[in-house]
């Protein structure tokens, strides 16, 4: 029995996010946040996850999610960050970037501070001319953010201005950003690069191109993993995972059948990487488990004898090159469950923090697994 | 054609002055745009200036309603879900599964009433709560006529069962009763609260004997002296033989077992056993079905359809379905007893029991003020096989019918279109055509939505939507100067022309700025560069670009050569292209071989002989002395070929 819990929220769903745990918290996390999108009155709202030890009393009930706080957001939200346990970044379609602060002794949320048209066409001062920014990723206290300008914007939380921007960044649009180190970013376009920048250099150009071969499919979202920095994964227009080592080549380690439709999102586990969840305009939401093969191996060390040893040896060696970066899938034994039979409308959203899982759909609902792995 | 059977409803605009002024209108998709006119009422014109206001009058007002939100999107679900499992339903399960259905239906409507009814608790607003309220015995309304034509026609109980059934449908919503009871078993002595017999009554007449019996014990026990009555009353209450669901009795086991019963309790009541007790004797009457003491009891029934069950439980208990709709017009006709005449909910119900579905669907749609309901009541219908002898004298059938108003009503709505499309998708007719319309309306605000319009497009191959989609998208983008979305934009779509329009623009930036932009889209065009020729020469002439920047230029003089030979160059950059041959042909080595420079004086030649009028025109000497330039290395060049072969062949 998986103990999910849905509550229709009346706005479709653009962007969930589960607020960091402090450091030393023992606790699954509760908070989360979401966005809205193409609401004439689009809101980020504040969410409790409801009290797990309430569900113990009478068995059945599993305490559906409720809104703690909620604020108007000009715009659609098109993407969403936590920079600390109290401020969210958000990123609008009218090209504004803004910080909420959530205050947690009253329940409020305010709006922090805001940077106006961050990202815009032709003229930032005309009264139009605002583009969407797309995406946008924190390392307290600096914030990047994309859109569909081609720009990159180098913010810090602290600062009025952009610390730097690099125009024409992108001939086409870019979708989504996410730190590489703390010095690089990663960004994905609608032509089916992926480029690393180097915030350093002054230069105004990649560090480095990848590209998918062949049939140029927009890339809409990108994950590092959070050990192996080496590894990241990309989601396409077509539903294809895409696997990438960047240490060589210019083209994908891997690509994997996916979903049907557009892959909105892909999230390595922060804490648990042979884990990993995608979701789709296709109304599915995947979880991708490479961790059996894993599992299954130490089993070579129960045999004794010195071939065997060997043996465990080189599959020692193998897990520390990790599964994700196998060249040969049908070796590698990868178990993919889909976690959402018959849904029809699109998941825009998920994300993953311990054992929970929250994810938003266009059918104006929002759902949280308590027990991912269970 | 059908008569209208009612009059249409008036409506009138807030701030149109319809009184003095004409008004004139004109269709939208699921709305009308109404503005006044300069003509009097008289047709005279009127001198005084009009308002300058365009009014936009909408249909479907519900869909606006934030917390029906709710009911539009689960249902969603559960209607998707119905559509699936159509070979499944073939079989015995079916009907089963589609009672099943019926209830999931039921459920969302009344999650979505709960939600109301705390939205009115908790607002302060007083007009807002009377809204909140108003829609909440709206919602009610809908879910008492959907339970009921759930029992007769999805369901379809038999006799027995479908007392049964119509006796819980009248508990779940007459539903003042329990808080009644709990003030009258909170008091310190039930028996002596002023709503103790009532209570008793309402049990009685809701067929819930032992609930009744249980509040009858408390009265006994305070009562000792006519302990034997109560006894009797006990006794008969318990032996009322009920129909049960399972198939263990037959009906006429039932009926001669109710005769006996009913025999008994004429019996006690002639006696005058409980003459000393006028409520006691009044329940008695009520067990016999005496339709006076029933209906005496009218204000604890409030309704007539409760009367009608309680009649049927006490005097037909066996009641076939095609035998309702007399029982339910007599006890209708009995209950308002000529002082009230029936509303609109009567009306629904009393054909329901008549067993005129398409009747219930029409008062429906004409009372209630969404499609919602009757749309996913005639699916569930359909689905039932209840529904197919009738057509209309338009479109195509009536379920379809009220899944296109309902979609078309949800297209509307800025945010929950994309429900919509599944409904089109299910209307086989004319569904396609009403996606198609409705969908180019959908306003493309960012690239994030435009994808996922497109998306839905692509899915039903609506190729004539996805290329304006496409199109839209690349106008925005070379309005906004971004050249290379806009490209990738006509690339999608495959818009062949556009894709031209805009590789002009970038060759144009090009001779005007000597760099190209967008370098890291046109290095990685890859098959897509095949849609026009001017996008090839563009990719192409980039690529000759990249050989001559890493110095390998045998292979960049081939490229160039070809660009114009072939004619993928177009003639208006053959002289730019010329010039660009200039440094290959000054190099240290020689580069173009004897036949490529005949080749190149040869293009030099055509383009000159080719517009000597222009030629003439052009005054300036720059042209002039570019030819001039051009015609003397290519003349080195030859020299310095011609001896290069000659010795290499010498050698």
């Amino acid at each position: 029995m998986e103990d999910v819990s849905a509550k229709f929220v009346s706005q479709k769903i653009s962007r969930t996010r589960w607020r960091p745990l402090p450091a030393a918290a023992l606790q699954p996390p509760d908070i989360f946040a979401t966005g809205s999108w193409d609401n004439e009155d689009n809101r980020i709202s504040i969410w409790s996850a409801g009290d797990l030890g309430n569900a113990g009393l009478n068995g059945e009930y599993h305490g559906e999610p409720h809104l703690l706080c909620d604020i108007q957001h000009n715009g659609d939200v098109m993407d969403m960050q936590f920079l600390d346990q109290e401020r969210i970044v958000v990123a609008s379609s009218t090209g504004t970037v803004t910080i909420f602060r959530h205050h947690q002794n009253n329940q409020t949320l305010s709006a922090n501070h805001r940077w106006d048209k961050a990202h815009y066409h032709v003229d930032q001062d005309t009264s139009c001319g605002g583009a969407a920014c797309t995406g946008v990723v924190c390392n307290n206290p600096e914030i990047v953010t994309v859109g569909e300008d081609g720009r990159i914007n180098l913010f810090r939380a602290d600062q009025k201005d952009a610390v730097r921007t690099i125009d024409n960044a992108d001939s086409s649009t870019l979708h989504a950003v996410t730190f590489l180190r703390t010095t690089e970013i990663l960004t994905v376009n609608s032509i089916g690069q992926l480029k690393i920048w180097d915030l350093r250099h002054q230069r105004n150009e990649p560090s480095q191109i990848f590209s998918l071969a062949g049939d140029r499919v927009p890339l809409h979202c990108v994950d590092r993993h959070p050990n192996q920095q080496h590894i990241v994964a990309t989601g396409g227009q077509d539903g294809m995972l895409s696997i990438w080592d960047i240490r060589q080549g210019t083209m994908p380690v891997s690509l994997l059948n996916a979903h049907e439709a557009e892959m909105w999102e892909v999230h390595f586990h922060p804490s648990d990487p042979d884990h990993l969840f995608t979701c789709s305009e296709d109304g599915s939401l995947w979880h991708w488990d490479t961790s059996t093969n894993v599992s299954e191996k130490p089993s070579f060390l129960h045999q004794g004898g010195r071939s065997t040893a060997y043996l465990s040896h080189s599959t020692i060696n193998q897990s520390v090159v990790s599964a994700w970066l196998s060249n040969d899938p049908t070796k590698e034994r990868m178990e993919i469950t889909n976690l959402i039979p018959n849904q029809t409308l699109s998941v825009n959203s998920l994300d993953v923090l311990g054992p929970c899982l929250v994810y938003g759909t266009d059918a104006e609902a929002i759902y949280v697994n308590r027990q991912l792995f269970a | 054609m059908d008569e209208p059977d009612t009059e249409p409803p008036l409506v009138v605009v807030p701030g149109a002055d319809s009184s003095s002024r004409q008004l004139c209108f004109a269709w939208g998709p699921a709305e009308v745009l109404v503005c006044e006119t300069l003509f009097g009422r008289a047709g005279t014109e009127n001198g005084a200036p009009s308002s300058s206001r365009v009014f936009v009058v909408r249909r479907d007002q519900d869909i606006y309603i934030q917390t029906l939100r709710k009911l539009f999107n689960e249902s969603h679900g559960i209607f998707m879900g119905l559509q699936r499992s159509e070979e499944e339903l073939a079989g015995k399960s079916g009907k089963a599964q589609l009672v099943q259905v019926s209830k999931n239906y039921r459920s969302v409507i009344r999650a979505c009433m709960e939600d109301m009814h705390q939205a009115a608790v908790s607002t302060r607003d007083p007009a807002l709560q009377g809204q909140y309220s108003t829609q909440v015995s709206i919602l009610s309304a809908m879910e008492l006529i959907w339970n009921l034509c759930e029992i007769l026609f999805v369901e379809a109980a038999t006799a027995g069962p479908l007392l049964l059934r119509l006796l819980d449908w009248v508990r779940l919503h007459v539903c003042d009763v329990d808080s009644m009871v709990r003030e009258v078993l909170g008091s310190e002595s039930p028996s002596k609260h002023k709503l103790f017999w009532n209570v008793v009554d309402i049990f009685v007449l809701q067929g819930r004997m032992d609930e009744a019996r249980h509040l009858l014990s408390k009265e006994a026990s305070a009562n000792p002296t006519s302990m034997n009555m109560y006894k009797i009353l006990d006794d008969l209450m318990k032996k009322m033989p009920v129909p049960s669901l399972s198939n263990t009795q037959t009906l006429t086991e039932l009926e001669l077992k109710w005769q006996h019963w009913h025999e008994e309790c004429q019996r006690y009541l002639q006696d005058g056993t409980f003459a000393s007790n006028p409520h006691m004797e009044s329940i008695c009457k009520i067990l016999l079905g005496d339709e006076d003491a029933i209906l005496e009891k009218k204000e604890l029934m409030t309704t007539w359809y409760h009367f009608l069950v309680t009649r049927l439980l006490y005097s037909h208990p066996t009641v076939k379905p095609m035998e309702l709709r007399f029982y339910a017009q007599s006890s209708m006709d009995l209950f308002l007893g000529g002082e009230s005449s029936p509303e609109p909910l009567d009306l629904i119900l009393m054909a329901a029991f008549e067993f005129e579905m398409h009747q219930v669907i029409k008062e429906c749609s004409i009372v209630l003020s969404n499609w919602w309901f009757v749309a996913h009541l005639t699916d569930l219908l359909d689905h039932c096989k209840l529904l197919q002898s009738h057509n209309l004298y338009f479109g195509s059938n009536m379920r379809e019918f009220l899944l296109l108003e309902y979609a078309s009503g949800l297209f509307s709505h800025h945010s929950l279109w994309q429900l919509g499309v599944d409904y089109f998708d299910h209307c086989p007719e004319y569904g396609r055509v009403y996606l198609e319309l409705h969908i180019e309306r959908i306003p493309l605000s960012t690239e994030q939505k435009a994808l996922k319009v497109l998306r839905i497009c692509e899915q039903r191959q609506m190729h004539e939507q996805v290329r304006s989609i496409c199109k839209i998208m690349a106008m925005k983008a070379l309005r906004n100067n971004r050249l290379g979305s806009a490209l990738s934009w006509s690339i999608r779509a495959k818009d062949a022309a556009f894709a031209t329009l805009i590789s002009d623009r970038f060759l144009k930036d090009y001779s005007e700025r000597g760099c190209f932009s967008d370098l890291d889209l046109i290095d990685n065009l890859g098959p897509s560069m095949l849609l026009s020729d001017r996008l090839t020469f563009l990719g192409k002439y980039r690529e000759f670009h990249r050989l001559y920047g890493e110095q390998r230029f045998a292979e960049a003089a081939r490229l160039l050569l070809t660009l114009m030979t072939a004619h993928i160059a177009p003639c208006s950059f053959w002289m730019t292209l010329l010039t660009d041959a200039l440094p290959l042909l000054e190099q240290k080595e020689v580069i173009f071989s004897a036949e490529q420079t005949y080749e190149l004086m040869r293009c030099l030649e055509d383009l000159t002989a080719g517009n000597p009028d222009k030629q003439k025109f052009q005054d300036d000497d720059i042209e002039t002395t570019k030819v001039e330039m051009l015609r003397l290395a290519l003349a080195r060049n030859l020299a310095r070929v011609i001896v290069k072969e000659g010795t290499v062949e010498g050698s």
